[in-house]
């Protein structure tokens, strides 16, 4: 080995062309995060414009069109630029840390993977200022609406989403290969973190599903340009025949959303309940059955729209399923908890959040899977609360948690504790405020994705309009934190948390910027 | 003729409607033990886990044990979840079959999703006996623009409500013209998707008189908010009643389309047509949205040949929201708001079309 200029004595270029040309997991990592922080910020004005114009009946602000762009926007901007990105960066920060690799097993290509997002969102963003508008078919896409009646700039969006596409299937290969072919010597599949587990699991989700969604924006761009007639009854096709395909990408999707979130709660809870985490193993089971659960479900989101008994009952009966090992992992962080050492740091608040608001969500999906029920529920605000649910408190809020858990770790220095948990209850009393109330206004029959609504609704949806600003001015709080601890703070220590454990926490803080040129040897609390 | 009742809005306030459908009440039943169920999951899951974060917190001194995987336990809190699984799963499935049992019905309706009103059409052998009429909502511009206070039923009033006979089997023959609808009244229990290509079957039988409200509930394009759907159940003797004064409206009409109207005639008539039928997209100025809805002031087919014009609007443009107007108007007012539009906002192209001409035209007349 040459001593003399050890490769981890290279720091990064300087410069902007630093951001550019990039190889480095760590920068990578952190402009994914940058990026996903920068969409978050802009769905969420769009969620604001939403929650203005429902603040009380009659139409104020937007037109029903432009209401319908900005439902649209908002849920592809926060589901594929917002969460999966902020995922995608968490795991280039963490992954090859946590497996004792020097960076990710195909570098240039993780630098691409990034620099495609900027331009598909570009894309997505541009076609607001179009003629005829952005897409407003919502983030489902529905044809015929989407195909015989969209925009013209539903074009923008096909291209749009191939690129996301394209840069999902890459990370998730870079990362299943950094997982398979780059951990310590000694280190079993056994031994990892369970967020490197989660990660496993959600890229090969990832490249299973994301050529299906290609494969249905590209019949929906044959159907408008070239003639073909795939969703298109008036040719011969089949309108349903689009949902099946969508929703058997858009059920697991969902997954790719949640199941990181559950390797990062599983790493938070054990460190601030100073108790390791109560089955490992079957953790790793049920999140392995979640994951095949997810293929076999899609038709739940489709029970109205005329599926014959015998296809209703399975769909219903396999979703109820799912109950089962998501029950098992909610279980076992609340048997990680029992008779630990607790404090409440803001990553261990957002995280106990999580596993309440989460399951809170959960329960309102099992009754979701009620065939004869879900014909109430369906297309309703209830559905709107469930999936919030499951997505805010839960996927963002385990985004927010991992932040400030590792976030020490990223740039040596500690965040302001008090801000945090200010932020944290601001957060937490603003997204129940925002979301609880869409129960009832679901249950009592208001439809979603409407611009105005009848009077019965109103008094809910000024609460929730009140929540939701509450909930989206509390992260200006949240940069104002991050950007604070970037440039100074009490310095951190290596392990940080008294009760962390694994490789990342055996490394300095801030972590240099190249790590474990060397693998590490010692491998027995690598999971903690 | 119809009971004003509105008792079925009063229990709408947090829950779910019991409805007023023997179905309708099983999915209460099942949505509430579904929820009580998960109530009490909630209650024990989260009881542990606050009792813990009292109790076992470094605070209070607390060390931590070092207990971790117990594989009974696990069996245990697997095993559990199955059993509540399968007692919510058993009302479900006789509920969803009672649902799915069809039956001979009493009466037919066809309900046609169109962007973005509802078509009904009450079949019958006797094609001279068939009533058809589109229900669209009855709230004026001026309420929704906050111009006017809104009334009670703000955004759930039609113009022309579904009327049907209480105890009678009703069997509703679910279609689309255009994108996907979903026709929904939460006191039936019934919810379906409406889809161009697809005739779907849903039914009910309701046993109290009154008015029944509900929305489209599929995302269908610019007004999806905006077409609400409105029906009275009443008892058989007045539906019987209104049934033949629908089919005698529907004979008047049709003779209406012999006589010569005259030009202050259509444009009167017009302008009511236009403002229920055309002004959602291309405005009451006429001046539309453009690109995606075209003015129709002063350029455009409006003010080109009446042939073009004409065939536009019985037929519609294929790929645009323009539908085809042929088989939602009758001929008098087909003529009328084209009459209307050739001669509105300062288009005064001083032509018309009379209702015969469009009969001849929709009969295959050769134009």
């Amino acid at each position: 080995m040459i001593t003399e200029h050890p490769h981890d004595s290279h720091g990064p270029d300087k410069g902007l062309m630093r951001w550019v040309v990039t190889t480095n997991h760590k920068d990578i990592g952190t402009l994914y995060l940058w990026f996903s922080f920068l969409m978050f910020l802009t769905g969420g004005v769009m969620a604001l414009i939403i929650r203005s114009e429902l603040f009380q009946p009659g139409l104020q602000l937007v037109q029903p069109e432009s209401f319908n762009q900005m439902t649209t926007m908002h849920g592809l901007i926060m589901v594929f630029g917002a969460v999966m990105p902020a995922f995608v960066g968490l795991a280039n920060w963490l992954i090859p840390m946590m497996v004792g690799a020097p960076d990710m097993a195909m570098p240039r290509m993780n630098n691409f993977s990034f620099w495609i997002l900027p331009f598909a969102f570009g894309l997505l963003l541009s076609s607001l200022f179009m003629e005829g508008g952005a897409p407003n078919f919502g983030w489902t896409f529905y044809a015929p609406l989407s195909t015989d009646f969209g925009p013209p700039s539903t074009t923008f969006f096909i291209f749009g989403v191939h690129m996301m596409g394209i840069s999902s299937i890459m990370g998730s290969i870079n990362i299943i290969v950094t997982i398979l072919n780059l951990r310590a010597p000694g280190m079993t599949l056994m031994k990892m973190p369970l967020f490197v587990w989660t990660w496993l699991i959600t890229a090969y989700l990832l490249i299973a599903v994301m050529p299906v969604l290609a494969g249905v924006v590209t019949m929906m761009l044959m159907d408008i340009h070239f003639n073909t007639a795939f969703f298109s009854a008036g040719g011969g096709g089949d309108p349903v025949l689009f949902q099946h395909i969508f929703w058997f990408f858009g059920h697991p999707e969902v997954y790719i959303m949640i199941l990181p979130a559950f390797g990062v709660v599983s790493a938070i809870i054990p460190t601030f309940a100073r108790k390791r985490l109560f089955g490992y193993e079957s953790m790793v089971y049920a999140t392995s059955s979640i994951a095949f659960l997810s293929f076999i479900v899609w038709a739940h989101h489709m029970f109205t729209v005329g599926i014959p008994i015998a296809g209703e009952l399975y769909f219903m009966y396999a979703t109820m399923l799912i109950a089962v090992p998501t029950g098992v992992k909610v279980f076992n962080w609340v048997a990680t908890m029992w008779q630990g050492s607790m404090t409440f740091e803001t990553p261990m608040l957002f995280a106990i959040a999580f596993v309440v608001l989460f399951t809170i969500g959960g329960l309102s999906g099992l009754m979701l899977s009620i065939v004869p029920a879900d014909f109430q529920y369906h297309d309703t605000y209830f559905v709107v609360a469930h999936f919030h649910y499951v997505l805010v408190p839960g996927s963002v809020f385990s985004v927010m948690a991992a932040v400030y858990y590792w976030l020490p770790k990223w740039t040596g220095n500690m965040y302001d504790e008090a801000l945090g948990k200010t932020h944290f209850w601001l957060s937490f009393i603003g997204i129940n405020i925002t979301f609880f109330p869409q129960h009832f206004s679901g249950l009592a029959g208001m439809p979603r994705r409407i611009p105005d609504y009848a009077l019965q609704f109103a008094d809910f949806n000024m609460i929730s309009s009140c929540g939701a600003f509450l909930f989206g001015f509390s992260q200006l709080l949240f940069l104002f934190i991050i950007i604070k601890t970037i440039r100074g703070g009490e310095k951190a220590t290596e392990q940080v948390w008294e009760g962390a454990h694994g490789l990342e926490w055996t490394l300095p803080s801030p972590a240099p910027y190249h790590t474990f040129a060397t693998p590490p040897s010692d491998l027995n609390d690598a999971h903690g | 003729m119809l009971l004003g009742g509105n008792a079925a809005m009063a229990d709408w306030a947090v829950n779910m409607t019991q409805g007023v459908t023997e179905i309708s009440r099983q999915v209460y039943d099942l949505h509430m033990i579904i929820f009580i169920l998960c109530v009490v999951i909630g209650i024990v899951v989260f009881g542990a886990m606050m009792v813990s974060m009292i109790l076992h917190r470094k605070s209070r001194g607390a060390v931590p044990a070092t207990f971790h995987e117990n594989t009974k336990l696990e069996y245990l809190w697997t095993v559990i979840p199955i059993v509540i699984l399968v007692v919510m799963a058993l009302p479900a499935t006789s509920t969803l079959q009672d649902m799915y049992d069809a039956g001979e019905s009493d009466i037919d309706i066809e309900v046609r999703g169109i962007q973005w009103k509802w078509q009904y059409t009450y079949l019958n052998d006797d094609p001279a006996k068939e009533v058809r009429f589109v229900s669209s909502l009855s709230t004026p511009r001026d309420e929704i623009e906050n111009r006017a206070t809104k009334n009670e039923f703000y955004l759930v009033e039609v113009d022309e409500p579904m009327v049907i006979p209480i105890n009678k089997r009703v069997r509703f023959l679910i279609t689309s013209e255009d994108v996907i609808h979903a026709w929904w009244v939460p006191a039936f229990a019934v919810k379906k998707d409406a889809i161009p290509g697809f005739i779907h079957e849903s039914w009910t039988i309701v046993d109290e008189p009154g008015i029944y409200r509900g929305q489209c509930a599929e995302l269908c394009g610019k007004d999806h908010g905006f077409m609400p759907i409105e029906v009275h159940a009443v008892s058989e003797e007045d539906y019987e009643i209104w049934l033949a004064e629908k089919q005698e409206a529907a004979r008047v009409v049709y003779e209406t389309i012999g006589k010569e109207w005259t030009f202050e005639e259509l444009m009167a008539t017009g302008e009511t047509v236009y403002q229920q039928s055309c002004a959602a997209c291309h405005q009451l100025n006429g001046e539309g949205i453009p690109p995606v809805f075209p003015s129709l002031k002063g350029q455009g087919l409006a003010v080109g040949p009446i042939a073009a014009h004409t065939d536009i609007i019985l037929n519609g443009k294929a790929g645009t929201a323009m539908q085809a107007f042929g088989t939602q108007l009758n001929p008098a007012q087909l003529a009328a708001v084209i009459t209307y539009e050739r001669n509105a906002w300062g288009n005064n192209l001083g032509d018309h079309i009379q209702p015969s001409r469009i009969n001849e035209i929709l009969s295959g007349g050769a134009q």
